[in-house]
């Protein structure tokens, strides 16, 4: 009991001692909590989109077979499906016809795609929501498309698909595979990939290596390359999270440098007067640890606060302008709040704990020294 | 002034605030997040959709597991990748343990 209050005491003391420079801590607790905030918003937008891929593209095609001319991806010819199918283990080969469709006015890049059971006629789409507010198919609702040989074809809307399905068919123009060669020029007989079915999943890496063989040309991709892909765009060391979360790392450790290098006149004439009176070291080492631990604690409950909110409830709308781009057409989404332990203990370890005891070290310094020259250099 | 009590209060407030948006929070919503995650599943399963639409600035940021591995650099020689969320795109691992044999090493 003793010690809880003494700690009480030590705790009461140092909220009175930042209440009187109250705009100069509160001005480190905002500048702390941007920083958290920054830090946890990277985090939670780069694990909830990285946990969504996953679970996504899990039920993605297991092996899609592209073909390879001159280093770039080329049109695959549908005879190589027999080539295939002649492989032990494979289960089914599909032919896959989709594409890429720029419209001028829109300014935006769509995805064309046949799917294999395309429920309506030649003279249909089927379009994911992004394209509906894209594209403005005005009062007539059909989409007017130029065709590879020249003219046009106005093709009517059958369908749209509902704005929560953004995340995977935002840009997405289904339509029959007829009407996807007479716009796209891809002739008879050859597809943009094959998507293949094995029965033994786990002979995958031995089926690709069978069909490389077979086919020189061709480059097998993998579901489990796909799902590393992701995870991989959305790891904290890749590109533009590594580059927001080393800005905003540097930015905490010239902060907490600047902590740890060297304590105000006010505060150093502080520790002196508290050791004339009678305060032993470890008192101030005390004062010292509450005052890191009030400012850090703070600062890190108000910026994983404030980051949760930015990015489950705005759909991290700062970042969206990174996320976006060039791009006309970005995906409304909203994505699953997930926040696990791991990352929150990681937030933890990088912003409160080196804070809390960075701030103990000149303390310490002032502490040791007499309390005579501690208030002369004051 | 700020005492102990009020300042224990406020950190009890914050943590109560965050252990509901944490763990609860993501509870009460998950029906309808699965919901249309299923939705999206069966596109996913019916279509064999391979990537998320999220960066749709370039081809091979559109699809960024069907591209190929140097399509940044493929619009003309000497290009420069200049699409903005190709910056978001680490380079394949390969880069990062080059072939020992490789000439000119």
């Amino acid at each position: 009991m003793i010690w809880i209050n003494r700690q009480r005491y030590y705790l009461d003391f140092i909220l009175s001692s930042l209440g009187r420079r109250k705009w100069k801590n509160a001005s480190l607790i905002c500048v702390y909590m941007l920083v958290v905030f920054l830090i946890s918003s990277m985090t939670f937008l780069a694990g909830a989109l990285r946990r969504e891929a996953d679970l996504l593209l899990h039920e993605s095609p297991e092996l899609i077979v592209q073909r390879m001319i001159a280093g770039r991806h080329a049109l695959m010819p549908v005879d190589y499906i027999a080539d295939i199918e002649t492989i032990r283990g494979i289960q089914k080969v599909i032919p896959r016809l989709w594409g890429y469709y720029f419209h001028p006015a829109s300014g935006a890049n769509y995805t064309l795609m046949a799917p294999e059971a395309f429920q309506h006629d030649d003279a249909k789409v089927v379009i994911g929501a992004g394209v509906m507010r894209t594209w403005d198919p005005g009062p007539t609702g059909t989409l007017v498309f130029k065709s590879s040989k020249g003219g046009t074809v106005e093709l009517a809307i059958a369908e749209t698909f509902e704005s929560q399905s953004d995340l995977v068919a935002a840009d997405l123009i289904l339509m029959s595979a007829a009407t996807f060669r007479q716009i796209t020029g891809v002739a008879p007989g050859w597809s943009t990939d094959l998507a293949v079915t094995v029965r033994n999943p786990r002979e995958i890496q031995t089926i690709a290596n069978k069909i490389v063989d077979a086919l020189p040309d061709a480059r097998p991709i993998l579901k489990s390359e796909i799902q590393r892909t992701y995870a991989a765009v959305f790891h904290w060391r890749s590109g533009y999270i590594i580059v927001m979360l080393s800005g905003a790392l540097l930015a905490f450790v010239i902060f907490a440098w600047d902590k740890a290098t060297g304590l105000s006149a006010g505060e150093r004439t502080e520790i002196g007067i508290l050791k004339g009176v009678g305060w032993d070291t470890t008192d101030i080492l005390m004062i010292k640890f509450w005052e890191g631990l009030v400012i850090s604690l703070t600062a890190f409950l108000g910026g994983t606060i404030l980051a949760y909110g930015h990015v489950f409830f705005t759909s991290a709308f700062l970042f969206s302008h990174a996320l976006k781009g060039w791009a006309v057409l970005y995906p409304e989404f909203h994505l699953q709040p997930f926040v696990n332990i791991y990352q929150l203990a990681v937030l933890f370890a990088l912003t409160v704990v080196p804070y809390t005891f960075i701030t103990i070290v000149p303390a310490w310094r002032a502490a040791v020294t007499d309390p005579d020259t501690v208030m002369t250099q004051g | 002034m700020i005492r102990a009590g009020h300042f224990l209060g406020f950190i009890i407030f914050c943590m109560g605030v965050s252990i509901c948006l944490f763990t609860i929070h993501p509870r009460i919503t998950s029906a309808r997040y699965h919901q249309i995650r299923e939705r999206n599943r069966q596109l996913v399963v019916a279509l064999g959709l391979t990537d998320l639409c999220l960066f749709t600035e370039a081809r091979y940021t559109r699809h960024i597991s069907q591209a190929d591995l140097h399509s940044a650099f493929q619009e003309h020689p000497l290009a420069l990748e200049h699409f903005p969320s190709g910056a978001i795109v680490p380079p394949p691992p390969i880069f990062h343990h080059p072939n020992p044999g490789t000439p000119g090493e």
